[in-house]
């Protein structure tokens, strides 16, 4: 079996070559990783979080022995008439964006002139915020224009986002933020 | 998309990705997909590669796109109206329009109202103190029934409108105006011309690239106006193509994440619009043909009190006009750069960011840094850290000075919940949770969710303004604070609420409360049967599952509308529904019924001279190569981007269009434009392969593929400069700058514009101060200008000025 070099990388990255990797049998090790990752996987059907081509994935897991379920390997459902198996390399390392030692573990506090953040809780962080919710919505709310119309809006308030949302969240924070009486409201397709 | 929205009543990428291999031939404008969307750029290359197709890419760089294109045309960025007005002057001088799908598909015979005029640079009914036209002065003759006059050889017919106003676009004033040699463009404009032929089919695909200018909308819809004189509307391997960015950016529209409209594009109710009748009034597109369907017109008021009944269920009944004062009504722009404005002004108090960074965004980083610094609190929910989330500590802050309260909290992956993606085809295709949520991170909605409810708790507890909306809103699932996706797609569906059985179609929306529908485009996509964004009927079995051949795979997904592949299919066949090509048929009238795609048309109408027309969303039927729903003229004009090197050859003295919005201005700020004096060369901004605007600085495999921030500098004008290749440079605007390594390349060259040398800068977005690389604190958007479209406010990320020394 050749090695290219993509999957050296990946073999690399995975830590199967080690630090010293002279003289290491490449071609044993390829086989036996693509074979577990294989072995006992699940298969999910996902899409590819990046642009909007909507490539879909197929996504192999694995219970691990200690309960957590670990994302073997991502490719390109060869069922798609979009992508018919293909992927570029933003979908072929979609992996590395689904699984990251980078993400953030867990709510993070700054206040007002600190020069540090603070672990918090989420009942801290969800509390507080929401205090600050019906403060600004209180302080900024207009039922009434100059002109006697009835407009019922928050106007020192504002909720972008959305790029990576499932359409069902998308609509809910939409419902949600209008609820609130929301004017400032955004996403990606402007930017 | 407003410029599509104003032409042919939606906003969407009319085709979709597998259409375009039916293309004979691709005008790629403002946009790079070999590298920005490489998978679907296989479709563009099945195309060339099996219909020996040809491809045009008319783009200020060449990238990898044109290097696979039959043409490439070195164009200056934000010059696409004057390369498209040129296009549409060579088809109508040399009558080689469509005749019979522009009499019968377009408004061509369309009497404009007496008083339209364009003269030096300006349209009628331009208000100088507000800087705003009154486009309703850009209206048809009407009888006494309202509907337009149609008189295809008057002198204010639509068509002749056009002809003249397009007259000045000759070869000679295109190539002075965009840099397009001459004979370049006639060879151009000689293939285009040829589209023309019924057998013929062209696509345009575009971009960013188009819509990131100050006259954006105009952009594209000139390509718009183009493409229905070809009589390409409609068609497979036809459309205006717009490739959206993100995965999810046309579902997410389509549900609204955006300040001026409502799920399904119905538009957020204005103050003066008192009760449901006056909002329709002025938002119900109106029937001005008698053989107009106005589809959408007829039928807006179903799908907004099914919205409200979604929305405010019991709360929303007849007697409170279905809880309509609930909706807020804005009094003003509230778009991407308006939020900011407003924080700059003091006027902001807390910004919410879900998956989106305001700082690297732009544009004008530095002054968003600032109006960060302005906040009460700012809320980041992401999974990584953001330049949002660390704008407090970043390079030049001073933590000790910003009072801002900061909020991050850890959000899930894609990966890791359900739901659905739309992609730019409009195919809702529905994705498993594959992975549980990592640590201790929350999904989005369950985030938002759960700070709706303790918002309603302190409400409930304390009261405050008008708490009623809050009180009142629906959440009918089982659990509120963990609502699941698939409840909400059915919501989003809509019920019979006599019946609690969910829709099979649109059709079946009531206006007297008796149905819901969170959006009414995805009615059907989650009927009684189940959800239909989960089949997976694809090319494993190409016989059994694309029974025309066509690729439309009706059973792969579901498509919105109606499950319909290609929009306005109804014009891919003639007046008889006869397809225009019946080697690629969209639909035909066969046997009494529309065969092939689902007809955009009502399915068991036949055809006819005495039919319904063919665009069925627009209130006179038909494609309008003039409209009056653009803020900044009824016909794209050229205008010189806010920043340009040259004043408009054109008209000089109203050089750029006068109906851009300038924030800084309006707000009474010092002005933050440059000029060419100080900064002589013109930049423009994009994305590499390996990046999605900023997330991927979290991706090991992508940073090493693209470690390090870089301008591209033209060859030329990096002999004059002294620059080389890994020199470093700084790259300055009015606004901020970047001090990075330079790139020498003849993949941007000089341009002779108007009689002089233009260079053209490129510019990656992607770096900043957080990510794996944290060294690369350069962000591209400290450069871009804080001024918005006339029509949708979107920001100029692809045309301003700069200078470039070596550090």
């Amino acid at each position: 079996m050749d090695v290219s070099r993509r999957q050296f990388l990946s073999i690399g990255s995975a830590g199967v070559l080690g630090g010293s990797a002279l003289g290491f049998d490449l071609t044993e090790s390829v086989r036996i990783k693509q074979r577990l990752r294989i072995e006992g996987a699940t298969l999910s059907h996902s899409l590819c979080p990046y642009c909007a081509v909507g490539c879909s994935l197929i996504a192999h897991t694995k219970k691990a022995a200690n309960g957590k379920t670990e994302l073997l390997h991502i490719e390109g459902d060869p069922d798609s008439p979009v992508n018919e198996g293909t992927l570029c390399p933003k979908g072929a390392t979609s992996l590395q964006l689904a699984v990251s030692r980078r993400r953030v573990p867990h709510p993070l506090y700054r206040a007002p002139g600190a020069a540090e953040w603070k672990q918090v809780s989420w009942e801290f962080a969800l509390d507080r915020l929401a205090r600050n919710i019906k403060a600004s919505r209180d302080a900024t709310f207009v039922a009434q224009d100059a002109d006697g119309n009835v407009v019922n809006r928050c106007e020192g308030v504002a909720f972008a986002g959305g790029a990576a949302f499932s359409s069902e969240e998308g609509y809910l924070a939409t419902k949600l933020m209008r609820g609130l009486g929301l004017v400032h409201l955004e996403q990606q397709a402007r930017v | 998309m407003v410029s599509l929205a104003a032409t042919f009543g939606r906003g969407a990428m009319t085709n979709h990705w597998r259409d375009i291999r039916h293309a004979d031939l691709i005008l790629v404008n403002g946009a790079n997909p070999a590298e920005a969307h490489p998978v679907g750029f296989r479709w563009l290359m099945r195309a060339k590669l099996d219909r020996g197709a040809k491809i045009i890419h008319a783009d200020p760089r060449f990238t990898r796109t044109s290097a696979v294109a039959d043409t490439y045309v070195r164009i200056r960025t934000g010059t696409d109206v004057a390369y498209f007005g040129g296009l549409i002057n060579y088809v109508l001088t040399n009558r080689l329009h469509h005749d019979d799908y522009v009499r019968w598909a377009t408004n061509a015979g369309f009497v404009v109202k007496d008083g339209y005029a364009f003269q030096d640079g300006m349209f009628n009914g331009y208000d100088r103190e507000q800087g705003v036209y009154n486009t309703k002065l850009w209206a048809y003759e009407t009888d006494d029934e309202g509907h337009a006059r149609i008189d295809l050889d008057h002198p204010r017919s639509v068509l002749n409108l056009l002809r003249a106003h397009y007259q000045r676009y000759d070869p000679d004033t295109v190539a002075r105006i965009t840099g397009i040699p001459r004979e370049q463009f006639l060879q151009v404009a000689r293939q285009v011309g040829e589209m023309g032929r019924p057998d013929k089919v062209m696509t345009i695909v575009y971009a960013v690239g188009l819509t990131h200018h100050t006259t954006g909308v105009q952009l594209i819809r000139s390509g718009a106006i183009l493409q229905l004189l070809l009589g390409n509307m409609g068609r497979p391997g036809g459309g205006m193509n717009a490739e959206r960015g993100h995965a999810n950016i046309q579902g997410n529209t389509d549900h609204a994440i955006s300040w001026d409209i409502l799920p399904g594009y119905l538009r957020i109710p204005a103050p003066r619009q008192k009760d449901i009748k006056a909002y329709l009034d002025e938002s119900a597109s109106i029937k001005q043909h008698p053989r107009a369907v106005n589809f959408f017109g007829e039928n807006y008021r179903r799908y907004l009190v099914s919205l409200l009944k979604a929305w405010y269920g019991d709360a929303a009944t007849k007697d409170n006009e279905f809880a309509f004062h609930y909706l807020p009504k804005p009094a003003a722009n509230a778009s991407w750069i308006s939020i900011f404005d407003q924080a700059l002004r003091g006027k902001m108090q807390g910004i919410m960011l879900s998956g989106m960074t305001a700082t690297s965004i732009g544009p004008d980083s530095n002054q968003v840094l600032q109006a960060l610094s302005n906040l009460k609190w700012l809320c980041v929910m992401d999974p990584f850290a953001t330049t949002s989330s660390e704008f407090w500590q970043a390079p030049g802050m001073d933590p000790a000075k910003i009072q801002t309260e900061v909020f991050m909290l850890p959000a899930t992956h894609w990966i890791e919940k359900d739901g659905s993606f739309t992609n730019s085809g409009r195919w809702v295709q529905w994705k498993d949770q594959v992975l549980p949520p990592e640590g201790e991170a929350r999904h989005d909605h369950w985030i938002l969710s759960e700070l709706f409810l303790r918002v309603r708790d302190l409400y409930e507890a304390q009261g405050g303004k008008f708490p009623d909306p809050v009180l009142k809103m629906a959440l009918p699932y089982a659990n509120p604070r963990k609502p699941e996706l698939d409840e909400i797609a059915q919501e989003i569906n809509g019920r019979d609420l006599r019946t609690g059985k969910r829709l099979a179609t649109f059709v079946d929306l009531n206006d007297d409360g008796t149905t819901s529908a969170g959006d009414w485009i995805y009615t059907g996509h989650y009927p009684e049967e189940g959800n239909l964004a989960k089949r997976r009927d694809g090319v494993q079995d190409p016989a059994r599952n694309d029974p025309s051949g066509m690729g439309f795979y009706p059973n792969w997904a579901w498509s919105w509308p109606a499950n319909r592949r290609v929009l306005y299919n109804r014009a891919s066949a003639d007046e008889n529904g006869r397809p225009w090509d019946p080697s690629r048929p969209g639909i035909a009238w066969e046997n009494g019924t529309w065969v092939g795609d689902v007809p955009d048309y009502p399915p068991t109408t036949g055809p006819g001279p005495d039919a319904p027309l063919p665009f069925i969303m627009t209130g006179e039927g038909v494609g309008r190569l003039f409209s009056n729903a653009v803020a900044d003229g009824p016909f794209p004009e050229h205008y010189e981007p806010i920043e340009s090197p040259i004043a408009n050859p054109l008209h000089p003295e109203v050089s750029a269009t006068p109906a851009a919005f300038r924030y800084d201005e309006r707000a009474g700020r010092p002005n933050r434009f440059g000029t060419v004096a100080d900064y002589p060369y013109v930049a423009t901004s994009y994305r590499l392969t390996e990046h999605e605007h900023y997330v991927t600085q979290n991706v090991e495999h992508l940073v090493q593929l693209q470690p390090e921030a870089f301008v591209e500098v033209p060859a030329a004008l990096a002999r004059e400069k002294g620059i080389e290749t890994g020199d470093r440079v700084r790259v300055s605007s009015r606004r901020g700058k970047l001090e990075v390594r330079a790139v020498v390349t003849n993949r941007l060259g000089p341009l002779d514009v108007d009689g002089r040398t233009v260079y053209q800068i490129g510019i990656p977005i992607h770096w900043g101060f957080v990510g794996i690389n944290t060294g690369q604190h350069w962000l591209a958007n400290a450069l871009t200008p804080f001024v918005g479209d006339a029509s949708a406010r979107t920001p100029e990320y692809k045309a301003f000025l700069v200078n470039i020394e070596k550090i």
